[in-house]
């Protein structure tokens, strides 16, 4: 049943908000530390488990598969909810800085990915957690 | 028309999938026959949300009450579950090869958008220890500012033009991401990855990945999700030292 797909998202959901709001309380942060990346680890290592077995059911994968597809209308519905007055009234201090705080973080792209890459092939020991 | 607005308005979560619906529609086909799919649809669905944001107020369109909806629609939960979903698409390899790079472009980018950001906002007349580092805060995300602002006590404009900073960089890399994403070689998980770290403004990172390549968003927003709470972390701590010991 694809309520099973979904109720599993919900849990590796609520499980890694969970862990975020616990790591932020010891940091001592407002908010939540890294609750979506711990909730996607949890979903792909269970995703990887159930392959290994074999049975992942097609309806419940489906799911899963369903919010899966929704990301981008509700990225869009997000989209039309930013507060983009905001943005256009901080006056040209903001834009300014915006901008090419911003342009400056993007040229490093290229960059730290090569820093990155080359030591892939030799060094695949570390992982985000 | 009353009764049309009040049907609606009992139900602004559900006009909200209409709502979305018709701007999907009719952006794929913009796309298709009008610029002959070279600018994704969802690149010109995220942008015509975007337009739509500026007629409303603080929470875009949704300050308009029969889009209210779409606040619960666009909302942190719903996109935060839906980019987990994402993560069934993703590769484990993939993501453990660039594991370092990731962590390494997490520090950098909370560090360069701190520094840069200040350093330009001072030339720019914030000469203040904390007008430089709520300033910087701004320019790591519109949620780094104001907690770091208030954190150290800035006055309320320069913590409101912080949170104007963010935004702008959230729409700046809405925008452009898939427009220079060739330049910068994004095209890749490991590239996303440490587009995602060195960004980190969520909403930005996943709006903006989404335009360029879906496959290409739970990387981006695996190591994005990190950027916030390091930001809010260092900003008033570290960097804020730091500030003081230079200025």
């Amino acid at each position: 049943m694809k309520i099973y797909g979904v109720a599993i998202l919900a849990a590796c959901f609520l499980a890694g908000q969970l862990i975020g709001a616990v790591l932020g309380f010891w940091m001592d942060i407002p908010g939540n530390m890294g609750g979506v990346a711990f909730a996607m680890f949890f979903l792909i290592m269970l995703n990887e488990q159930i392959r290994k077995q074999g049975y992942f059911q097609a309806e419940t994968e489906n799911g899963i598969m369903f919010w899966n597809a929704m990301y981008i209308p509700i990225v869009v519905a997000m989209s039309a909810t930013q507060n983009v007055k905001a943005a256009l009234s901080g006056g040209w201090v903001a834009i300014v800085v915006g901008v090419l705080a911003t342009g400056f973080c993007l040229l490093l792209v290229p960059l730290v990915s090569k820093i990155g890459a080359s030591k892939e092939l030799t060094d695949p020991t570390d992982t985000t957690v | 028309m009353n009764l049309i607005q009040k049907v609606i308005s009992a139900n602004d979560f559900i006009f909200a999938f209409l709502t979305v619906g018709v701007i999907m529609y009719v952006s794929y086909w913009l796309s298709k026959n009008i610029t002959n799919r070279k600018i994704p649809g969802a690149a010109i669905a995220i942008v015509a949300g975007l337009a739509l944001a500026a007629l409303g107020g603080e929470k875009g369109i949704a300050n308009i009450p029969i889009f209210s909806g779409m606040a619960l629609l666009g909302g942190a939960m719903m996109r935060d579950f839906s980019v987990v979903a994402t993560a069934m698409g993703a590769n484990y390899t993939e993501i453990k090869k660039a594991g370092l790079a990731g962590i390494i472009s997490l520090l950098i980018g909370v560090f360069v958008a701190f520094f840069v950001g200040g350093t330009i906002g001072y030339t720019m007349g914030y000469t203040a220890v904390q007008d430089f580092t709520t300033i910087g805060a701004g320019a790591c995300s519109f949620i780094v500012g104001p907690i770091t602002g208030s954190a150290i006590g800035a006055g309320s404009d320069v913590i409101a033009i912080s949170i104007a900073i963010g935004v702008v960089k959230s729409i700046m890399i809405t925008i452009g991401t898939p427009i220079i994403a060739k330049q910068i070689g994004l095209d890749n998980p490991h590239a996303a990855m440490v587009f995602g770290g060195l960004i980190g403004t969520t909403s930005g990172v996943a709006a903006g990945l989404a335009a360029t390549d879906p496959k290409l968003v739970p990387y981006g927003a695996l190591t994005a999700t990190f950027y916030t709470g390091i930001g809010a972390l260092l900003c008033p701590t570290v960097f804020y030292f730091i500030v003081q010991s230079i200025l």
